[in-house]
């Protein structure tokens, strides 16, 4: 008796026509594409993104050449020199991270005591050439200056959890 | 009766009076499929180069002319050449006799379906040419594959056409589609239907029946050492044999250029628009399948060519045959 079911089931197409109906009803389903550059997904305040140096809002650097990021970087992508200002301050004269070889660990920023490099939410920095991904002290600097907003909000949203 | 340069012209305008139309055709049924092939995967598809991306495969097509086209030093290069150019011509010469409304078709002769059928059989060449001249191995094995499978289905669309004739009465296309005016054909002979819809699957090569350019097993079959613009020509000629076999589909089946109900809104819509619509119809199933199942296995394939199909079919045939003769409705 069986075996004459799915006889006949085979034979009027059964299964396929319900693999069809399936592939029907997705068919008329809502699509999950997003249109990238015109639409795009949300992003965690811990995204780890493109690098920025911030500054204090009166204009002085963060960074205070301590050089842990330039330790703790797994990629050694970061390069520094620094030297101490007339005012007795020590600072940067070298900050240089090359883009090719960070591997966006995070771990520059989450050794930074200052909060001064972080990876911003900036993801589309592609380029059309190698030495552009080289970013020297004033790329950095220029990041911060136009992510600040959006940098300090996210290290804000996730404070508490730091 | 004299030829003049006029009815040469005419004759010209009216070939490229389909020609172009179907080559727009395959251009747009590319994007369709990759269209609805996206939706059911619950992707987008192409929306990027024009209107909803409509220009996507005439971009693609500017792309495949401007590659370089590679002659593999082994091939035997005139038909290597030779093999994609016969392809897409008897993809393209099988519209003659397609009637794609009452009036309207090339070269309404009388024995429209076995001209139809014999090019159709003749695509097999293309592709055997195109495996053989390659001089590799995928090829080889896809053109191989190819040619048992189309001769294996062409034995069933055989069949099935018999059946169609038996109930018109006439090998010409458009008194198949006149006979259908009262009742399609779909109807009474449903289950040939079917069996011609799956054939024309495997007449053309397409999923789940695409074993001769399976690229799991045979990295692209028989077009693997073709590039640029000869491999565009094979394209081309496997989406217009998809056409082909469609518009034969509707009408030996579904009636043709005739509306579903002789009533009014829809009989004062042209002929022309059913065909089209019917047409697209059947591509749709043909997409909708290939977004459905898996590809089949060679010798699944070879069963269901030669023990299911060939059986059923012939079964019908005598059948339709004895029902007709029995309630004399024989057509006279």
């Amino acid at each position: 008796m069986k075996s004459i079911i799915r006889h006949i089931k085979s034979f009027v197409l059964y299964e396929l026509v319900k693999g069809l109906a399936l592939t029907l009803r997705y068919f008329f389903k809502p699509k999950v594409t997003l249109n990238y550059p015109n639409e795009k997904g949300p992003l965690s305040p811990r995204f780890r993104g493109e690098h920025a140096l911030r500054r204090y809002p009166n204009g002085e650097e963060r960074c205070i050449a301590c050089k842990l990021c330039e330790v703790v970087c797994p990629a050694q992508a970061i390069t520094i020199e620094a030297e101490a200002k007339p005012d007795g301050s020590r600072r940067t004269t070298r900050y240089d991270i090359d883009m090719t070889k960070c591997i966006y660990c995070g771990l520059c920023e989450e050794a930074c005591p200052v909060d001064a490099i972080v990876e911003g939410p900036n993801f589309e920095f592609a380029t059309e050439t190698r030495a552009e991904l080289l970013y020297d002290k004033e790329k950095l600097l220029k990041n911060g200056d136009i992510w600040e907003q959006q940098i300090s909000s996210n290290l804000k949203a996730d404070r508490k959890y730091r | 009766m004299e030829l003049t340069l006029i009815d040469i012209l005419l004759g010209v305008l009216k070939i490229f009076s389909f020609v172009l139309p179907v080559l727009i055709s395959v251009a747009l049924l590319v994007y369709l499929e990759r269209k609805v092939l996206g939706a059911v995967q619950l992707r987008r598809g192409p929306n990027v180069v024009g209107p909803f991306g409509i220009l996507q495969s005439f971009a693609d097509v500017i792309k495949l002319i401007t590659k370089e086209n590679l002659l593999p030093s082994n091939s035997n290069k005139f038909l290597f050449i030779f093999a994609p150019m016969l392809t897409l011509l008897l993809s393209l010469i099988a519209w003659a006799v397609i009637p794609i409304s009452s009036k309207y078709v090339i070269a309404d002769i009388n024995i429209g379906i076995l001209y139809l059928f014999a090019v159709s059989s003749f695509g097999v060449y293309g592709v055997i040419i195109a495996g053989w001249a390659s001089n590799s191995k995928y090829p080889f094995l896809g053109a191989l594959r190819s040619a048992a499978q189309m001769i294996s289905y062409e034995v069933s669309i055989g069949f099935v056409i018999i059946t169609v004739l038996l109930c018109v009465g006439s090998l010409n296309l458009t008194d198949i589609v006149e006979s259908q005016k009262n009742v399609w054909f779909v109807l009474p002979l449903f289950p040939m239907f079917i069996v011609f819809i799956i054939s024309c699957l495997a007449e053309t090569n397409r999923l789940p029946f695409d074993l001769p350019e399976d690229e799991a097993t045979l990295v692209a079959g028989f077009f693997t050492e073709y590039s640029s613009i000869s491999f565009g020509l094979f394209f081309l000629a496997e989406y217009a044999n998809m056409i082909l076999m469609s518009s034969l589909t509707v009408i030996l089946f579904l009636g043709g250029w005739y509306p579903p109900i002789d009533l009014f809104p829809f009989n004062a819509i042209p002929g022309l628009v059913w065909f089209s619509l019917k047409v697209f119809l059947i591509l749709f199933v043909f997409l909708w399948v290939r977004a459905t199942f898996p590809r089949y296995r060679y010798d699944q394939l070879m069963r269901l060519g030669w023990k299911i199909f060939l059986p059923l079919t012939l079964i019908w045939v005598v059948l339709t045959s004895a029902f007709l003769y029995y309630f004399e409705m024989l057509p006279q």
